[in-house]
């Protein structure tokens, strides 16, 4: 009323506000080097170590290979999203930024968008790790594997946001990882194919969003056009990722007690 | 957005307090933390809220700001209800803890946090000044580089007070900002605070624990035990008391209360 600028009041999606959000998580992220390290590291350690592990057999570290480029990213965004919206929750940025004219749309798809650029340098250097010099045969084109890698991120995210608001302290957030992740990473066709599991676990695990996403993987490593199979597994990943993004939202409360 | 800033002339009083609670309760867990508060904060002023650590205070914060649930009652704040959505960007507000980024620059929080208030690439050179402004505001102009993080307690909840500065808020909320700094800056943010008032014709609602500071605002809200004791200019306090400093006419309050309350029982 008596201010000379008025400002939107931010509640509907605005993109100015989302591309600042996701700005600011990235420049948090390159002030600390080691954790970008880390995140584009390991992930192609683990695959260099995979490939010689499997020395004798290519055949395993094709599969194992390829259901791997869409896990890591899964694993590490899950990580690095809670931790980093415990953090946001913790530190009181959240509540300031909730009384502050910011969509509760605008942060989440800021927090996505960071971390999905972020899963497309890391998946990007671990599919062209694997596919040129460590020899993973896929029939189907690298860009698809790179599609399944960013959903796969965004599931992770979203995952993470959710889960963060049911831990109250770092150690809780980190052991969320074995609660949500290792089920999932057990059942997902990884280790064996879900089909030759027990029928119980087999039941479960086609409701698990991972095992879609390993799923989608093989689909490209041994198909060498889009399949049926990997656009179902692609849209129910996405639609989980979407899902699970609408409850993170929801936790995000503007009133606390 | 600058030229309202600088030597406005004065606007006749407004009548309409800034804030204005009726039965304002709030409950959080089984406890009652705030019981049917009836209080007004004048507009154009710094009120203290004065009160030992675990009375309410930070709570009734956080019902003026509009981020406490379970609140009853009624609480107006700038005309509107409190947590209102238009009033987001009317509103300057600094938790007790530093609410700021550990791993960003000082200057990185307040360019993210700027984005927010007023979005946009057109009003980009806007948003930088208003950046440069809220630094030398608070007087880390000299540590804009460094991390937040590697700040001290106190160079951070002035970070924390620059982002409330941000955007020219018209009410802005204050929870123990000078907890932990060292005299002199005390002083120059009481000044600080007194310019805002004065210049900008904002409102500054700030609360304090120690109750020497209660002697700089120019109107009080007394605390106890989550119910408001006195609601007053510090004069008419002390003249009504009797007595020479806010702190003894918060004890003869106390005091005071107890007494009737012992009266009461007796009587029954």
């Amino acid at each position: 009323m008596t201010t000379a600028t008025t400002y939107p009041t931010g509640t509907a999606f605005s993109y100015s506000r989302t591309t600042a959000t996701a700005l600011r998580v990235l420049r948090q992220l390159r002030n600390d080097p080691r954790t970008i390290a880390l995140m584009i590291v390991v992930p192609c350690l683990m695959l260099f170590l995979l490939r010689y592990v499997f020395d004798g057999s290519p055949r395993t570290f094709d599969s194992i290979g390829a259901s791997l480029l869409g896990i890591f990213p899964l694993i590490t965004m899950f990580l690095v999203t809670s931790i980093a919206t415990l953090r946001e929750r913790t530190s009181g940025t959240l509540e300031r930024l909730l009384a502050m004219p910011l969509g509760k749309a605008d942060l989440i798809a800021g927090y996505a968008l960071a971390f999905g650029t972020l899963a497309i340098i890391q998946s990007t250097l671990a599919t062209g790790l694997a596919a040129w010099f460590l020899g993973l045969d896929v029939m189907g084109s690298a860009w698809l594997l790179l599609l399944v890698a960013l959903l796969d991120a965004l599931l992770g995210t979203a995952l993470g946001l959710f889960v963060s608001a049911f831990a109250a302290s770092e150690f809780q957030a980190v052991q969320f990882m074995p609660a949500v992740i290792f089920p999932q990473l057990l059942l997902c066709g990884l280790f064996t194919p879900r089909s030759s599991m027990h029928p119980a676990l087999e039941a479960i695990s086609d409701v698990l969003p991972m095992s879609y996403a390993v799923d989608a993987m093989n689909e490209v490593l041994r198909h060498t056009d889009v399949t049926p199979t990997f656009v179902r597994d692609v849209l129910i990943v996405a639609g989980c990722a979407l899902l699970v993004l609408g409850l993170g939202a929801a936790t995000l409360r503007r009133r606390t007690a | 957005m600058m030229n309202i800033s600088r030597q406005r002339p004065p606007d006749p009083p407004n009548p309409e307090p800034a804030v204005r609670a009726g039965h304002l309760t709030v409950v959080r867990g089984t406890r009652t933390v705030l019981r049917d508060l009836d209080f007004a904060v004048p507009r154009g002023r710094i009120t203290g809220l004065l009160g030992p650590s675990g009375c309410g205070k930070s709570t009734l914060i956080r019902a003026v700001v509009g981020t406490q649930a379970k609140v009853t009652g009624t609480l107006e704040v700038l005309g509107r209800p409190a947590g209102d959505a238009s009033l987001r960007s009317r509103i300057g507000y600094v938790t007790q803890a530093p609410s700021v980024y550990d791993d960003l620059t000082v200057r990185q929080n307040l360019d993210y946090f700027a984005a927010i208030l007023d979005p946009g690439r057109p009003a980009a050179d806007r948003r930088d000044h208003a950046v440069t402004r809220a630094i030398a505001d608070v007087d880390l102009t000299s540590h804009a580089g460094a991390l937040a993080g590697t700040l001290s307690g106190g160079q951070r909840s002035r970070v924390s007070l620059a982002v409330a500065l941000l955007g020219h808020p018209e009410l802005l909320v204050l929870d123990e900002p000078t907890v932990g700094l060292d005299p002199v800056l005390r002083r120059d943010l009481w000044a600080l605070f007194h310019t805002i008032a004065a210049d900008r014709g904002a409102t500054l609602l700030v609360s304090s624990h120690v109750m020497d500071e209660a002697e700089r605002c120019q109107s009080l809200l007394l605390m106890r035990e989550g119910r408001i004791l006195a609601d007053d200019t510090p004069d008419a306090l002390r003249a009504r008391t009797s007595t020479d400093t806010v702190e003894d006419a918060f004890l003869h309050l106390v005091d005071e209360a107890a007494g009737n309350t012992a009266g009461k029982e007796t009587v029954r």
